[in-house]
């Protein structure tokens, strides 16, 4: 029994992290709001290079066959620094799907490519009424009735639309499905939905974490009646919720990520106890950032929007709080 | 990360399980905070004891099997899950025991731990007094310097006092340098209960038992401890009581007295009322709940087994135990609330079951009880000042 990252795992985390806060600063997260992209002019090709975005991805095709157990952790520094990039789909869910189901000749060569970076997938799960990343995507992996397909742009007419955060570019997508372009079963797709239930936990947490540390830096500084507003045991409170509400939401997310490498036949009751507990921990630290900032938190100059619209966003995506407790208590319950 | 036991581990388990399940009482005892139901809990700790199972965790020399910190999880897990007894003893082992360990000498060690371990002597805490709960260090009872008995006269009160009226000693702070303020100048000593200038006043307590006590000092006399243990003495160092107090605080708060076991187990028995009861009650948002109890319990669980890796590897909890104090007892609180909708009308029974198999309703006693999580070992709110100046750093003040 040893429930802990690896040092090599923490260090590949850390690795990412000092990555991410030299590329990926608030500074650079405002450029991904405002150009045509929604991304960070090539911090992906230096992901692609630290095998990140192939990291669950078979050697031969130029990834590093890891598990989801490796990837969590630098997903969660991911959400931290609120990245403007699909990691967490790509790395997280499609490359497994595409490699698990696609045939042979389709999986080597888009996954070859999304190891060099040269092209990226889009993913569109049923939980999902939107897409990320639609334009410019090589490939979708896209889910229906009877599975998850993998499906060629021509064939899907793409509408974007506008998010809250606006490095988020969205899109509803319309497409025919057929039995040329299935991929995989309802097994495969319930699958990619645990990954990406899981993967999004981890961001969330990461958000979650960075909304407290603005706050506790903020309360300490700011006076009010001459005396640090952190001083007063309301704030205090606040942020000890805060904090509750995160901390014990990581180990559920940790262990998720655990279950899907194992294969353990409870992985799915796993990825929906975490996304649940992390959807709620961000939205419970959210409000309290929110109020804690008082006034400079309800601008667009200070940086804690950033954030804070990212986790609205990432809250119901992949099944809200309130559905993935009803399929645990489905599962539980009976 | 590695989330499976070993060999030896299944195999502690197996043994626990075939013992527990042997000789775990049924039905179960009545509660352990009346005079009744005591004498009962003090012949279910004798077996422990007789078996090896009352301190797992302990050296072989003081009773214990020198189980590791895992094992113990193990054996807590299946206590809880065979839903064996409360543990009367629990402030002794769980709360003094760790101190005497850290601060004791070897003879109050030898003395004190396998006499706690067998039940012999039953410990008391008396920490709050009638003008100090929150603010500890608030506390005036004072033990006064005799230099000719060579020891200490105690006189003031202590109250909310858990099994106060059962037990036969009492570890608690005393004001030792009169001048001293705050929490300077506190010794922690250890008293025999049966000493003259003693008195023990039982009281009931909400929920029906009348464990609660408050015990008065007029004079009782406490050598140094350098003597014979069985009279009582100081724990460490005269003046340096807090120190001895705080390490005693944390493994109340953390870790050692709230394992994870009794939330699962807990979880367990509130999806099978669920089972048996949630179809017939009308409140559409009890299932949530239910659900809601259930991964809070499992993050509980996971929280700790992260919590126990640090230990094993050298990284203590710190103040980060002041979260799992306010995780466990708030979950508490709101697995029993669950348990309350489910029994809609019948909630306020206080004896529940079919005809001819009434028991005391476990989840009316068990959510009066959990009211008491987050006010005992320090309130939530102190927990939650902790968590904000110790561990985010907020200023104090």
């Amino acid at each position: 029994m040893r429930f802990a990252f690896t040092q090599d795992q923490l260090d590949f985390a850390e690795a990412v992290s000092d990555l991410l806060a030299k590329e990926c600063d608030p500074a650079a997260v405002r450029v991904a709001w405002e150009n045509d992209t929604g991304r960070v002019p090539g911090l992906w090709s230096r992901l692609v290079e630290m095998g990140v975005v192939g990291l669950l991805a078979p050697e031969g095709v130029g990834g590093l066959g890891m598990g989801e157990i490796d990837l969590v952790r630098i997903v969660y520094e991911a959400g931290r620094a609120a990245l403007p990039e699909p990691l967490s789909t790509i790395a997280g869910v499609v490359v497994p799907a595409v490699r698990d189901h696609a045939n042979t000749a389709d999986a080597e060569r888009f996954l070859s490519d999304v190891c060099a970076g040269t092209s990226t997938i889009a993913l569109g799960l049923a939980a999902n009424p939107l897409v990320v990343g639609a334009a410019g995507a090589a490939m979708f992996v896209l889910e229906a009735d009877d599975g998850l397909h993998l499906v060629d742009p021509d064939v899907v007419e793409i509408t974007p639309e506008q998010s809250v955060d606006g490095s988020r570019r969205v899109s509803r997508v319309n497409w025919n499905p057929s039995s040329a372009t299935l991929m995989c079963g309802p097994s495969g797709a319930a699958e990619a939905l645990d990954r990406a239930a899981t993967f999004t936990a981890a961001e969330l947490c990461g958000l979650a974490d960075t909304m407290l540390t603005l706050t506790t830096g903020y309360v300490a500084e700011r006076k009010q009646f001459g005396v640090p507003i952190g001083s007063f045991q309301a704030i205090k409170h606040h942020c000890a919720n805060a904090m509750l509400a995160v901390e014990f939401a990581k180990p559920l997310v940790w262990r998720a990520a655990y279950s899907l490498t194992q294969r353990d036949p409870d992985a799915s009751l796993h990825a929906s106890m975490a996304k649940a507990a992390a959807s709620d921990a961000a939205d419970v630290v959210g409000r309290i950032a929110m109020q804690c900032h008082g006034g400079i938190g309800y601008t667009v100059e200070y940086d804690l929007h950033l954030y804070l619209k990212r986790a609205w966003s990432l809250i119901s995506q992949d099944g809200s709080a309130a559905s993935h407790r009803r399929r645990v208590a489905d599962r539980v319950l009976g | 990360m590695d989330l499976t036991w070993s060999a030896d581990e299944d195999a502690f388990r197996a043994e626990c399980r075939a013992w527990l399940a042997e000789h775990a009482p049924n039905p179960p005892l009545p509660s352990g905070d009346t005079a009744e139901g005591f004498a009962l809990h003090m012949e279910w700790e004798r077996k422990l004891y007789a078996d090896r199972w009352a301190v797992v965790s302990w050296p072989t020399e003081h009773g214990g099997r020198g189980a590791s910190l895992w094992e113990w999880l193990i054996f807590e897990e299946e206590y809880y899950r065979a839903g064996a007894p409360q543990r009367v003893t629990q402030n002794g082992i769980f709360l003094l025991a760790p101190s005497i360990y850290e601060f004791g000498t070897q003879a109050q060690q030898d003395y004190y731990l396998p006499r706690m371990a067998a039940g012999e002597d039953l410990w008391c805490q008396g920490w709050s007094e009638p003008n100090a709960g929150s603010d500890l260090a608030g506390l005036t009872s004072k033990a006064v310097r005799d230099d000719e008995a060579g020891g200490w006269r105690l006189h003031g009160q202590k109250t909310w006092t858990t099994r106060g009226a059962f037990c036969t000693h009492l570890f608690g702070l005393f004001r030792t340098d009169p001048d001293s303020t705050r929490h300077h100048g506190l010794t922690y000593l250890l008293v025999p209960l049966d000493i003259d200038g003693v008195t023990v006043r039982g009281f009931g307590r909400l929920d029906g038992d009348e464990g609660f006590a408050e015990v008065f000092f007029d004079g009782a006399f406490v050598p140094d401890g350098d003597g014979d243990p069985a009279a009582g003495g100081v724990l460490g160092e005269v003046n340096g009581g807090w120190g001895v107090a705080m390490a005693t605080t944390s493994s109340e708060r953390g870790l050692t007295l709230r394992s994870p076991g009794r939330f699962t187990a807990a979880t367990a028995r509130l999806v099978q009322l669920y089972r048996e009861r949630g179809g017939s009650v009308d409140d559409p948002g009890v299932r949530d709940a239910v659900a809601q109890a259930w991964i809070d319990a499992e993050a509980y669980a996971l929280y700790t087994l992260s919590d126990v890796t640090g230990i094993v590897e050298g990284r203590s909890p710190g103040a980060r135990s002041s979260l799992n104090k306010i995780f466990w007892s708030e979950l508490d609180v709101r697995l029993h609330e669950a348990a309350l909708r489910l029994l809609g009308g019948e909630s306020e029974l206080v004896e529940w079951g079919p005809d001819g198999q009434r028991v005391e309703n476990p989840w009316l006693k068990g959510y009066q009880f959990s009211l008491s999580g987050p006010i005992y070992a320090g309130t939530n709110e102190i927990q939650r000042n902790i968590v904000a100046e110790r561990v985010l750093g907020l200023p104090r003040k």
